[in-house]
């Protein structure tokens, strides 16, 4: 029994370190689709629609990376993970690359062995409470039972948010977005703490969304971005440079709509670059020259996705904040093609 | 058949380690066992090369870094800046409390069910049936998201306890029965309860001793005392009179509804995922039992009950003198698995955020740190070392019940 338990485990992680050796675009083209991991739901960022269609912010990313890699925005095989489960997915090859709202940190990249290739959003933790309550600062949650995700950078900042404070507090673990929303509403818990963005977007299916407010301390920086494994630094290159390819979309004014215009050639030779029209960026990447054109045309520039997913317009409602264009006074700023 | 004479000694060749059957069994086992060793060496140097590959290591370092996170039932003081390996500790202890709890409420569930199955009475015994097939036939995983989600959406909210104008009071004063869990007054121990509290263990110790006398003095003499009432005063007067002469040095900590905005401060809380573990592993594991306590009963030879019966005894009696002694014999060594079983689904408490050894060790510490194999490689050590110490002691605890051969 012993035996057979420890050889299983063994075996296991055998297999998981053997598959992160192998050059993961080969993988992906042999497939014909691209593994990639988001959350189990979170509106917004990454959830099933009525049609069993997953959209997202997250999402966007995926197909993007599909369109620049296999010419097809649509040949992804969406992979749900948890908070808890994400890491053992990419380590072990289960999924090629990991778009769920995922906080670089220094222990994930260096410790665990992970490449983070960009930021997509610029986050903070905040807190979200029934109005009914009547509190007004998280300087006041003296004694609270807060809901929390576990397995997150969250649970480690709440920690010590209410440590630094001299305050105490109830954890309440859950595993999923979803479970949360069940316990808050419910009233298991006072609180439910996560990324802003992630509050925003949980708050949004609520039946009566004004009932509960977000909190305005935001206790911790959270640089979400999507994220590959060490070792094959050519396809976390290709994720890289997908991410900054939407990032300088937006920045050069490419956008869905007038990009097949702007493909037969423009006065400017960035977007000529970014367009393929000019130089040969694509074969660089081991791509061909229409890589990021794909990439763009699948869901649009950043700005686009933005706004389609989780802007202003959106029953999420995020303002750009942080996230506009450095040229608007905002933290995106992507290297240039050159 | 005939008896041929004994090949002579020393006459072993090679080749009768395939020819003779005394040796071949030795010879295949051999090579089974040499495979088996060969295979775990290979998927261990595996392990090891990959992991190096991977510019990984296997370290237990980690264990006394601060854990980082909190938690939220702890049976030793523990805080956030608390090492991993204490978080540990307040796993196992949850994971002990968990397994105690639910198996001494399955076994009394368990026992109770399996006796009145077998009741002549049709409607108990189809209703026990009913109990037995409907919880042992749904993973017990349902039964305590079920039970979870039923405390949580049936009972108050916390809050509906608080303030100045509650909308519920609590019972007597004392008990709250919210969404978060139950909450029940704390005994507070002050400079003298200790004397209170070896007195009554005395008293505990006196009420055995008194039913004994009486037993024997029932069996030498015929003269029968009673039992129930001097048990009771034996058992509190003493302990009472002390409590008061040493002006009252227990005092109990009652649930405050008023100090706190968000929950009752004090008391003692028992959370609502204990709860939902506890009861739904106690009323899974209890049907078993049942079962394995119907088929002990039933394995008494039916003679044993109509000799007692002919004697007098009245039909309880008969119960708990001689069929149950007699029929522990059979029910011990499945109850010993079941107990087991009790343990090891206790890691089910993942589901509704019970912070057990699974939820710590194997979850938030496996997380944040990201030492999947060490994490899991101790979990793995602590199920073993449980799980051979319960059967461990479960089996001198068969010894001493099954037949005495003399």
């Amino acid at each position: 029994m012993k035996t057979s338990v420890i050889l299983g485990a063994l075996t296991a992680a055998g297999m998981a370190a053997g598959a992160a050796g192998a050059a993961t675009i080969d993988d992906i083209k042999a497939r014909g689709k691209l593994n990639c991991g988001v959350t189990t739901g979170l509106v917004g960022f990454a959830a099933p629609d009525a049609n069993g269609e997953w959209k997202g912010f997250d999402v966007a990313v995926c197909r993007a990376v599909a369109a620049a890699v296999l010419g097809d925005a649509t040949a992804v095989e969406f992979v749900p993970t948890t908070g808890k489960t994400r890491f053992t997915a990419l380590a072990s090859g289960e999924i090629d690359m990991l778009a769920r709202n995922t906080t670089w940190t220094f222990s994930r990249d260096v410790d665990l062995k992970f490449t983070f290739v960009g930021v997509n959003y610029y986050d903070g933790q905040g807190f979200m409470v029934p109005k009914d309550l009547g509190v007004s600062s998280a300087k006041e949650l003296d004694g609270a039972t807060v809901c929390i995700q576990t397995g997150t950078t969250t649970e480690l900042n709440l920690a010590d948010f209410f440590r630094a404070n001299n305050i105490s507090y109830e954890p309440v673990p859950i595993e999923t977005n979803a479970e949360a929303q069940q316990q808050y509403l419910a009233g298991a818990c006072d609180v439910y703490t996560t990324d802003a963005s992630g509050l925003a977007a949980t708050r949004a299916t609520f039946e009566d969304p004004g009932a509960h407010a977000l909190l305005p301390e935001i206790i911790s920086k959270e640089p979400l971005g999507p994220l590959t494994r060490h070792g094959d630094d050519d396809w976390a290159d290709t994720v890289r440079w997908t991410l900054n390819a939407l990032i300088t979309a937006e920045e050069l004014g490419v956008t869905s709509a007038n990009i097949a215009e702007m493909s037969s050639g423009t006065n400017n030779p960035e977007i000529n670059r970014l367009l393929g029209t000019e130089g040969t960026l694509g074969e660089m990447l081991g791509l061909d020259a229409e890589w990021a054109k794909r990439a763009i045309m699948a869901e649009g520039n950043y700005g686009e996705i933005f706004a389609k997913h989780i802007g202003e317009d959106t029953p999420i409602g995020l303002a750009r904040g942080l996230n506009a264009q450095w040229t608007d006074g905002g933290l995106l700023y992507s290297p240039p093609f050159r | 058949m005939t008896t041929l004479s004994d090949p002579p000694p020393g006459a072993f060749r090679l080749s009768m380690l395939l020819s003779d059957t005394r040796y071949r069994s030795y010879t295949f086992q051999f090579i089974a066992l040499i495979l088996l060793i060969a295979m775990m060496a290979y998927l261990g140097m595996n392990l090891v090369r990959n992991l190096a590959a991977a510019g990984l290591n296997i370290s237990y370092d980690f264990l006394g870094e601060p854990a980082g996170y909190d938690i939220n039932q702890r049976l030793v003081e523990y805080d956030s800046q608390s090492s991993h390996m204490r978080a540990a500790l307040v796993g196992i202890l949850n994971t002990l409390l968990v397994a105690f709890l639910a198996c001494v409420t399955a076994t009394v569930l368990g026992v109770i069910i399996g006796v009145l199955r077998l009741s002549k009475n049709w409607l108990v015994s189809k209703l026990m049936a009913v109990y037995v097939e409907a919880f042992r036939n749904v993973p017990v995983l349902i039964w305590i998201i079920m039970i979870f989600t039923l405390v949580t959406a049936v009972l108050p909210g916390a809050r509906s306890y608080l303030g100045e104008d509650p909308e519920f009071d609590l019972l007597f004063g004392m008990f709250a029965f919210t969404n978060r869990g139950v909450y029940v007054p704390a005994l507070v121990w002050e400079a003298g309860s200790t004397i209170v509290a070896i007195v009554f263990v005395a008293s505990i110790v006196g009420v055995f001793a008194y039913r004994r006398y009486a037993k024997n003095l029932l069996f030498q003499t015929g003269r029968l005392l009673p039992m129930g009432w001097p048990s009771l005063v034996i058992l509190f007067v003493p302990t009472i009179l002390i409590f008061y002469i040493m002006g009252q040095p227990i005092s109990l900590d009652l649930p405050d509804p008023l100090a706190n905005r968000f929950n009752l401060r004090g008391g003692v809380q028992i959370g609502a995922p204990l709860i939902a573990l506890w009861l739904a592993l106690s009323i899974y594991t209890g049907a078993f039992i049942a079962e394995n306590v119907r088929a002990g009963i039933q394995a008494v030879s039916k003679g044993q009950t109509e000799a007692a019966s002919s004697l007098g005894l009245r039909p309880g009696r008969v119960m708990n003198l001689v069929v149950l002694p007699q029929a522990l014999r059979v029910i011990i060594p499945p109850l010993i698995s079941q107990y087991l079983n009790i343990t090891k689904n206790s890691s089910l408490a993942i589901a509704v955020g019970y912070a057990d050894i699974t939820a710590t060790l194997g979850g938030i510490t496996l997380n944040q740190t990201g030492r999947a194999i060490e994490c899991v490689l101790l979990l793995m050590l602590f199920y073993l070392v449980i799980s051979l110490a319960i059967s461990a002691v479960m089996n001198v605890y068969n010894k001493a019940v099954s037949l005495k051969e003399r």
